[in-house]
């Protein structure tokens, strides 16, 4: 019998620690101000993406330490759970739950990848959790289904897509042949339908002469670069990011396709760093929102100044944009809650209340403001701009950038990307904003 | 088809040479892979964590050389370097610490201590090296590009990708197959691939043999690290997609034969960049397609010896 | 080994407890029941002395055919029954194939097949919606849809009852003398033709009561997370099987299960611990297991009591 007890017992201890925490998590529940707000934080920590998760990490520890430093938020001190995504949907989904019934966080923010995304948000619904998606960008989250507890504290592709289009139709309004290279899965696949959509309805008879999709991480683009050579397109686009960004441009930039076809680079930012000197003036850049460490006109430039010197004297490395966007959702919650403890005339908000909070939300980021609109999509502008070298950084910025509002570039509430880009019309081009001089 | 050829005569030229490039690598790293497996009988899943390594210490040590100031050249002997040290410290690391431990043991106690051994080292990797892409691309740059020829135009190539990495794949094909061949220590690894046992009666040291084996295949999966580095951007998880390529590769060429490995990685190179031309949708699919219909007309492997059975 | 049933009904009151004392962990142990079903089919093949690096096709074979029916039929006890049977029926056609090989070949085959069919999932875009995945929503229990605790409790059920029957089933195969004969392919497979047997035939049963399970897996993994990406069948997925059926020991229809409760409460409680490396916290498990528990968490069981 020994055998079975241990067994038993071993799985009894381990629901008693469980069960212990639960009943620590429970007490964040009750009407009083908890003894910390517990904060779920769902990213990646290894595998190929995590080239985003471990920097947005890194920036959030650093900003709750201020957090609490200042006093934490209504006076309570926060603390992030961190969960990796990498092992996958059925492990995240598990975890998503340990997060909420185990640990007592009052709020999760979930995940880079959008399949993570869109595996937690219907549980942000059943557990009635306020959750903030805060860097996955696949527009099917709101424009498929309301989510009552769920909101986005960023842009999403299709502001993301459009503005570099738009940018492009601007910037080099004659071109006739493009290329496509995207990551083979769904952002690769998405934001392509969503170019495709926009630009065969502004600038209709453009010949595509390669789609291609080669393998997530692909490690080797010389045959595609090859072929990008052979085909001679007047515009090469890719939203890819991370290690195969950062591949592709190399080889291309070592064998010279750089000066035969204009890119496109909606995600560029992130890898701007690593690429130094390797990357190639005169072609358009993104950065999935407005955080360019050149911002032309930030909102308060100390704070943004602040804000990268903080990650700067730390990590010797100027933040990219998942740390902004990770900052972004710290901030959201940090005016969500002021608004829902001042609604309650300073009492602490249940799960209703929260989220109450969160709708029409205006908060600020690192380099300007953001409002959460009433399907819970937040309005971040674009800033897009022609890679250029100039005194003060070591690696491309934009220049001639022009500021997209967030509104002009987002599909209206209540209808599917693809049919809104489908129904633009050429003269969409007279409302784009003129470049920003310097 | 005749028509088709004619018409695409060009952009399969190019896929050629994309394809013997790409073949290059493949086989470097699936050589020491196959290696191994002749002489250990062990499907090396942490093989691949061993080119992940390689690559990453190849740009490590050429990084440093760049930032003492060396001369461009000095990125290939960092290359070198990774290579050597990687199969000189890793290598009779986990044979002794680990493998020995279980030869003998169930083919799957083996299989899954190289598969803990790879959820270990990807884990080692980030704590060494972070997340953020590394690169370096010194021996790229030090030979430059080369202009070929396509019809009125002209593709830039790099020389690296036309020369160095094919070349260097043929020297290690023929000194492999030298040294197998023609030296004492070769015919021994030979003799203890084919049967151990006997090999064993006759007075061959396998343990030794074995150590050798798996730090030399260690050092080939390296080198293979080492010289994908250049070209590349190592990020984590580079180890986890090259190794299911290489397991490709090892069924294909028939246990224990580089031979094999070499014309598996062939086909594999060149069938993958025709795909990319004509139909990249099945880009991915290549190798295993040549896998199964390689082994549906031979079951043992390109190469392969059909073993006696056990009565 | 009379004693087998009585543990095995000790383990069912344990996970009984368990989930009804820590709500989130019913959901894990469910995974956990989920995964020994499929772990189950790994067990029959380690017997036969093949190992399978690909396995995990069925998991997304039962899944994926839950993830693409749920909309037209939410019926759980309609798609189980459908998921296993595509499974069974994959395994067939590619099993009457596989059992030519052995070793090396057996398992890189089996890892090439689920590398085409995770490609697959990732390349076919419109149909499979890529690496996002698909959401299995609005299940029906017998024309039910109850609240979601409720649901949990009998997803929960449905997992520990069907592992009963499987593990039963499974024990009963094993004593058979189709069952027995596995043993045979292991250790002298020319030996059991010599006696009349066909190998080939007796590894193809064994495979395709495997695919079975492995679908079964996979549905109730579906039914579970709710959400079913490619990932499911990526070979580390595959790996991670294999690794719970040596966690658990392969001596006992109860390892398996003993195995995926192990490793899902060591992923659980290592991610929790130490998010960053929660992958060598697991490989370190592995590998001290192997070295000095090669029987697995059965084996240490038995042993004791033999003691």
């Amino acid at each position: 019998m020994t055998e079975a007890v241990t067994r038993r017992a071993a799985l009894l201890g381990a629901g008693a620690t469980a069960g212990s925490l639960l009943l620590a998590g429970g007490g964040a529940q009750a009407q009083g101000k908890p003894s910390e707000l517990r904060v779920g934080i769902t990213t990646f920590l290894s595998g190929s993406a995590s080239v985003f998760g471990v920097p947005a990490k890194q920036m959030a520890e650093l900003l709750f330490e201020e957090i609490n430093k200042a006093g934490g938020i209504g006076g309570v001190p926060v603390r992030p759970f961190f969960v990796d995504e990498a092992p996958g949907t059925d492990h995240l989904v598990g975890e998503f739950r340990r997060l909420v019934q185990n640990e007592g966080v009052q709020i999760v923010f979930a995940s880079i990848s959008s399949g993570s995304c869109l595996a937690c948000t219907p549980l942000s619904d059943e557990m009635k959790k306020t959750t903030l998606l805060w860097d996955c960008g696949t527009q099917r989250i709101f424009e498929e289904a309301p989510h009552p507890y769920a909101f986005r504290t960023q842009g999403y592709g299709t502001p993301e897509v459009l503005a570099p289009l738009l940018y492009l139709l601007k910037h080099k309004p004659d071109f006739r042949t493009l290329a496509v290279i995207n990551q083979d899965y769904a952002w690769g696949r998405d934001s392509w339908e969503l170019w495709k959509a926009g630009m065969d309805a502004m600038k209709p008879g453009v010949r595509v002469v390669a789609e291609m999709f080669p393998r997530f991480g692909a490690t080797d683009y010389s045959t595609e670069v090859t072929r990008l050579l052979a085909a001679r397109p007047d515009v090469i686009l890719s939203t890819s990011w991370g290690g195969d960004l950062v591949t592709l441009l190399r080889q291309s930039a070592e064998r010279r396709l750089f000066e035969r076809s204009t890119f496109v680079l909606p995600i560029a930012e992130a890898s701007m760093q690593i690429l130094g000197r390797t990357m190639q003036p005169g072609h358009i850049i993104g950065a999935r929102g407005d955080h360019w460490n050149n911002h032309p006109s930030p909102k308060d430039p100390a704070r943004l100044k602040r804000f990268v010197d903080l990650y700067r004297s730390k990590y010797n490395e100027y933040p990219i944009y998942p740390c902004h966007h990770m900052a972004q959702a710290i901030s959201a919650m940090q005016a969500a809650y002021a608004k829902a403890i001042a609604a309650k005339g300073g009492g602490w908000p249940n799960d209703q209340e929260l989220a109450n909070a969160f709708r029409g939300l205006t908060f600020d980021s690192p380099t300007s403001s953001i409002t959460l609109r009433e399907d819970g999509q937040g309005l971040e502008d674009q800033i897009v701009g022609l890679s250029s070298f100039n005194q003060q950084y070591p690696f491309a910025v934009p220049k001639d950038m022009i500021l997209f509002p967030a509104a002009m570039v987002s599909t209206p509430v209540g209808q599917k990307s693809v049919d809104w880009l489908k129904s633009l019309k050429p003269d969409f081009l007279n409302q784009v904003p003129a470049p920003i001089a310097g | 088809m005749a028509t088709w050829l004619s018409e695409n005569s060009l952009l399969l030229g190019l896929a050629l040479l994309d394809g013997l490039a790409y073949a290059a690598l493949v086989f470097m790293v699936a050589v020491g892979l196959n290696l191994v497996f002749g002489v250990l009988r062990i499907v090396n899943v942490a093989h691949g964590s061993l080119f992940a390594i390689g690559a990453y210490t190849a740009a490590s040590i050429g990084l440093f050389f760049a930032s003492r100031g060396l001369p461009a050249w000095m990125g290939y002997v960092a290359l070198v370097l990774a290579a050597v040290a990687v199969g000189a410290v890793l290598g009779p690391l986990i044979e002794r610490l680990l493998l020995r431990r279980i030869y003998g043991h169930e083919d799957v106690l083996q299989l899954l201590v190289t598969f803990a051994l790879f959820m270990i080292l990807e884990d080692v990797q980030k704590l060494v090296w972070g997340v953020q892409p590394v690169s370096q691309d010194a021996p790229l740059r030090f030979l430059g590009t080369v202009d070929i020829p396509f019809g009125d135009d002209v593709i830039p190539f790099t020389a690296y990708q036309l020369f160095v990495l094919p070349g260097i794949a043929l020297a290690t094909l023929i000194a492999l197959a030298w040294f197998l061949r023609r030296t004492l220590t070769g015919r021994v690894i030979v003799a203890v691939t084919t049967d151990k046992e006997a090999a064993t009666a006759m007075g061959i040291d396998a343990a030794r043999i074995m150590l050798l084996t798996f730090s030399f295949g260690a050092g080939l999966a390296a080198l293979g690290g080492a010289l994908a580095s250049p070209t590349t951007a190592l990020v984590p998880g580079i180890g986890a997609q090259t190794i299911v390529l290489s397991f490709a590769v090892v069924a294909t060429a028939g246990l224990g034969q580089i031979e094999g490995a070499a014309l598996t990685a062939l086909m594999i190179g060149l069938g993958r960049s025709i795909a990319v031309y004509f139909a990249p949708e099945f880009e991915v699919v290549v190798p295993y397609l040549i896998m199964v219909a390689v082994l549906l007309v031979r079951p043992q492997g390109l190469f392969g010896v059909i073993e006696t059975r056990r009565v | 080994m009379k004693r087998e049933p009585l543990l095995a009904a000790l383990g069912a009151f344990a996970l009984i407890a368990c989930a009804w004392a820590v709500p989130w962990l019913k959901f894990i142990l469910t995974i956990a029941l989920a995964k020994g079903i499929a772990v189950l089919g790994i067990l029959l093949l380690l017997r036969a002395g093949q190992v399978s690096f690909g396995h995990s096709m069925f998991l997304a074979l039962g899944a994926y055919t839950v993830a693409f029916m749920a909309p037209t039929e939410p019926e759980v006890l309609l798609l189980l029954p459908a998921a296993a049977l595509v499974a069974t029926g994959f395994g067939l056609v590619i099993g009457l194939f596989l059992v030519r090989y052995r070793d090396i070949f057996f398992g890189m085959l089996n890892l090439a097949f689920a590398m085409v069919l995770y490609s697959l999932l990732e390349k076919l875009y419109a149909i499979t919606k890529g690496t996002d995945g698909i959401r299995v929503a609005g299940l029906t229990f017998a024309g039910t849809q109850p609240e979601r605790p409720v649901q949990e409790w009998v997803m929960f059920g449905i997992a520990l009852g069907l592992a009963i029957l499987f593990g039963l089933l499974v024990s009963v195969y094993l004593a058979s003398p189709m069952g027995r004969a596995l043993a045979g392919i292991k250790t002298r497979e020319t030996r059991l033709e010599f006696m009349g047997v066909p190998a080939r035939r007796v590894l193809l049963f064994a495979y395709v009561l495997s695919a079975l399970m492995g679908g079964v897996g996979g549905a109730l993994v579906a039914m579970t997370t709710r959400h079913v990406t490619p990932q499911i069948a990526y070979w580390t997925a595959s790996g991670e099987l294999v690794f719970i059926a040596i966690l658990g020991g392969a001596g006992s229809a109860l390892g398996p299960f003993l195995g995926a409760t192990a490793f899902e409460l060591v992923r659980v409680y290592a991610a929790a611990a130490v998010a960053e490396a929660w992958q060598m916290i697991l490989g370190a498990v592995l590998l001290v297991v192997i070295l000095f528990a090669p029987g697995g968490v059965w084996g240490l069981l038995s042993r004791r009591w033999r003691a």
